[in-house]
């Protein structure tokens, strides 16, 4: 069995943990792990009060199911949901969540953690970051540039 | 042939427009596209290494755009 791609979207509404963990569940699976993003008050220092996030959603969720396809040849069986909000974001608010079934919890877990850094280093999201500092545009490490200046990063497309 | 650039992020604010329209020969290369681009937005001239990517995914520089192919370019991403 390879992987399924449940449920990916990108979405302006706010996220429903619940409904990403009810999509990957099944009595086939006895595990499920979640993992979700939360806007923090603070970065780099700096005190945050919100956070606005911008999508190339298209591509974004083209990106989503490239990973959920790696991470099912990676964990067989597994099953993956991505739920990523755009939009203006409270601190406290959920910006992403993915959700990772399995038959049992390791594959479960590591399937959770491989999408969630995936996602972080090739979904094409911006984040700009407002507070009592000012408005900062926060972009990657430059993992992305560093690991091909042509513009591609890691094995998607 | 005219192509439609799509631009996110920074790059969007810099140029004012989430897209652009840009004249470029046929056979030409998303490099191609990325010098005109930078050519009209003077505030991208200082960008050396922007993502790129075609019809939806990641793509080289030397990448030929195909006629009514989707270009888009950004800067590093920060989703999560």
């Amino acid at each position: 069995m390879s992987v399924s791609m449940i449920l990916c979207r990108v979405t302006s509404d706010p996220l429903d943990p619940r409904a990403a963990e009810a999509a990957v569940g099944d009595r086939t699976r006895g595990a499920v792990a979640t993992f979700q993003g939360v806007v923090r008050d603070h970065h780099a220092g700096r005190r945050v009060t919100r956070i606005e996030y911008s999508a190339y959603a298209p591509m974004a969720e083209e990106v989503f199911r490239a990973i959920a396809a790696e991470a099912g040849g990676r964990f067989g069986g597994v099953a993956i949901a991505v739920l990523h909000r755009i939009g203006g974001l409270q601190v406290g608010e959920v910006s992403l969540v993915v959700a990772a079934g399995s038959v049992h919890r390791r594959e479960a877990h590591e399937a959770c953690s491989f999408v969630v850094d995936a996602i972080k280093k090739r979904a094409p999201i911006w984040k700009k970051e407002f507070g009592d500092d000012g408005v900062f545009w926060i972009e990657g490490p430059g993992e992305c540039a560093a690991l091909d200046p042509a513009g591609r990063p890691g094995r998607d497309g | 042939m005219i192509v439609r650039v799509l631009l996110f992020a920074r790059y969007q604010e810099a140029a004012g427009s989430p897209e652009l329209r840009v004249d470029i020969p046929e056979g030409a290369t998303l490099g191609t596209v990325w010098e005109e681009v930078r050519r009209r937005v003077p505030r991208l001239r200082e960008e050396e290494a922007p993502l790129m990517a075609l019809d939806r995914a990641y793509a080289r520089a030397d990448t030929t755009v195909p006629a009514e192919g989707e270009v888009a370019f950004f800067p590093p991403v920060s989703g999560g």
